[in-house]
């Protein structure tokens, strides 16, 4: 029997990391090639998004727990990272740092809070602290109210790289993206991330095996938080922006859709809603509130007929893993 | 005129008022989040733009067809509940076997599709809408002034929510819809038509949340960022109460809007945030919310 079975188990697995490699290095070529084709701001932006929509996925889509609240970390990164770069003149490796960790403290406590509710409690509570901590951006005076914090520095990356350069700053976003995308696939593929995946699909029977369940949740929520203040501290530099926007509830909602239209627990999916979205936001910006009718619109759509999102469609019809 | 605790009880009572008035309709919108996610075990994320729904639909009634207050309060919450039935008629029915996140994923969608569509169309500025003639004015209570509507408001609310409260907990139809979100399959046995009582509730539910637009409209201006802000606040004020309990999410929205009220006297910084942070509290102390069985 091992015999028959080892082999093709093999086969299955070497054709499985095939595809992934394959999609891998296209996605990579056409980032590389996409600056000289498209401008470039935009695909920044869409990288930064794509990065936070991966983030995400890590939580819905592993460990199947739906947050409303992810702006927070996103929106908080991008605040300290422009306050550290513009007001203590941090160099742009250290401002991102400061994002990141502000980004992962907040994990901890939004997500010991929000892992005591399972479910939709869950959601309705990372929606909730994440409009507290909107209210305190609005109030607070180092976030600048309703300006924002403009006219961020972009500096000198290791006193070395001018980002002020907009090659040499799409060259270090797209570094920094795709190490954090196959960090995410990293950890997806761990012994982690498989008691992760035990989670989602039955968190009873997991516990009953003997993994202390809350512990993975809150180490799951700390990394996804951690990597969409990553997402943000970049946003704010290639934006030299920081804003309320960042901290609405609206852009929790962006980041869903992102996820949710590209392939919830796919790979790549995040990857291409995040562009999808972002593309669609640009290109449609002229039909003003229609953006918004669309969006919904898509939701419903998906929730009703669409549920594996766009790669996971593709991943069905091509049978492979994507 | 006289001071409480160093606050001038004017301020003090009419911060409690105002509190009062909020916890009107964080108890009628919570009490009609239970209801529907008892019955459908869906959050209504569209919750709040029902709830704006409302507001709008009592002011094009005045200015289209000359209906006035009176007339909106009955005839709103029948009409945007109507457009509800469609929705759970149309959408939600087909969610019944998934996990309740795509619920809350659709009702999400719908809420940004209403507001859209509500934005091409009005602008984003708000519209005032006359407090109705007969409740003009107001009567000094001795220690304070009441200007009547807002007395209408309390008086109002506290009404529908005990009357919902009584026709879920103490009437016969009560029962049975108790009895089929316990158990929906053996109540359809029983020969009682469970997907036609779903429809119904999520009308009724929608139509709460209508009847608190329409009464809102002349307090807050009409506008279309009022129920998406409104709504954050009532699933906070659902999270600290739980949903096991009608009873209790009545009195936990009336009691924080009171403590929000309070807030904004003594310490108006955090009158914003209290409702959160108790939220936050609560579920350090007891995870399940103050009135829910844990799940």
């Amino acid at each position: 029997m091992e015999d028959v079975i080892e082999p093709t188990a093999a086969k299955l697995r070497r054709e499985r990391s095939l595809s992934l490699e394959a999609a891998f290095i296209v996605m990579v070529a056409l980032f590389i090639v996409g600056p000289f084709v498209l401008y470039p701001v935009f695909l920044m932006k869409a990288l930064c998004f794509a990065l936070f929509a991966c983030a995400f996925n890590l939580l819905i889509g592993y460990v199947g727990l739906a947050s409303f609240g992810h702006a927070l970390f996103f929106g908080w990164a991008s605040y300290l990272t422009a306050y550290a770069a513009k007001t203590w003149g941090a160099s742009p490796e250290l401002a991102i740092l400061a994002g990141v960790a502000v980004a992962a403290l907040l994990g901890v406590v939004v997500g010991g809070l929000a892992i005591r509710r399972q479910g939709i409690y869950f959601a309705m509570i990372t929606l909730a602290l994440s409009q507290m901590m909107y209210f305190f951006a609005l109030e607070a005076k180092f976030t600048g109210g309703e300006d924002g914090i403009q006219g961020v520095p972009r500096g000198r990356l290791f006193g070395v790289f001018n980002l002020s350069n907009e090659m040499t700053m799409y060259a270090f976003v797209l570094v920094v993206v795709v190490a954090g995308f196959l960090l995410v696939y990293r950890i997806i593929n761990s012994p982690f991330g498989e008691v992760l995946k035990a989670i989602r699909e039955n968190e009873q029977r997991a516990i009953s095996l003997g993994y202390r369940t809350e512990r993975y949740k809150l180490v799951a929520f700390v990394l996804s938080a951690t990597l969409a203040g990553l997402a943000g501290s970049l946003k704010a530099l290639v934006f030299q922006l920081a804003s309320l926007t960042d901290v609405h509830w609206t852009m929790s909602g962006d980041v869903l859709l992102m996820t949710l239209l590209g392939g919830l627990g796919t790979v790549f999916g995040p990857v291409v809603g995040a562009f999808a979205v972002v593309a669609m936001q640009n290109y449609l910006a002229p039909f003003g509130q229609w953006v918004l009718v669309i969006q919904g619109a898509i939701f419903v759509v998906c929730v009703l007929a669409f549920r594996r999102g766009i790669v996971g469609e593709l991943a069905r019809v091509l049978r492979v893993p994507l | 005129m006289f001071e409480i605790f160093g606050i001038p009880s004017q301020a003090l009572f009419g911060q409690l008022l105002l509190g009062l008035i909020n916890g009107s309709f964080y108890a009628l919108l919570s009490l009609g989040l239970a209801v529907i996610f008892g019955m459908l075990n869906i959050i209504n994320f569209t919750h709040g733009a029902q709830y704006m729904m409302g507001a709008f639909a009592a002011d094009l009634l005045l200015q289209y067809v000359g209906i006035n207050y009176w007339g909106a309060l009955v005839i709103a919450p029948i009409l945007i509940g109507a457009t509800g039935i469609v929705i759970e008629r149309l959408l939600l029915q087909h969610l019944r076997k998934l996990d309740p996140l795509y619920g809350l994923l659709l009702t999400f969608g719908l809420a940004l599709v209403i507001e859209g569509l509500f934005r091409n169309y009005y602008g984003s500025s708000g519209l005032p809408y006359q407090v109705p003639d007969a409740l003009r004015g107001g009567r000094n209570l001795g220690f304070m002034f009441l200007p009547n509507y807002r007395g209408w408001v309390i008086v109002l609310s506290l009404a529908v929510c005990l009357a919902t409260w009584f026709a879920i907990e103490r009437t016969r139809l009560g029962s049975y819809l108790r009895a089929a979100t316990e158990n929906p399959v053996l109540v359809r046995a029983f020969g009682i038509n469970v997907p036609r009582m779903v429809t119904l509730t999520y009308g009724l539910g929608v139509g709460l949340a209508a009847l608190a637009g329409v009464m809102a409209a002349p307090i807050y201006n009409v506008s279309l960022q009022m129920g998406s802000d409104l709504i954050i606040v009532v699933f906070a004020v659902v999270v600290i109460g739980g949903m096991g309990s009608i009873l209790g999410a009545i009195v936990t929205g009336f009691v924080l809007g009171i403590v929000e009220g309070l807030t904004k006297v003594f310490y108006p910084e955090a009158s914003n945030t209290v409702i959160f942070v108790i939220m936050a509290v609560v579920l350090l102390i007891r995870p399940a919310g103050l009135f829910g069985r844990s799940a």
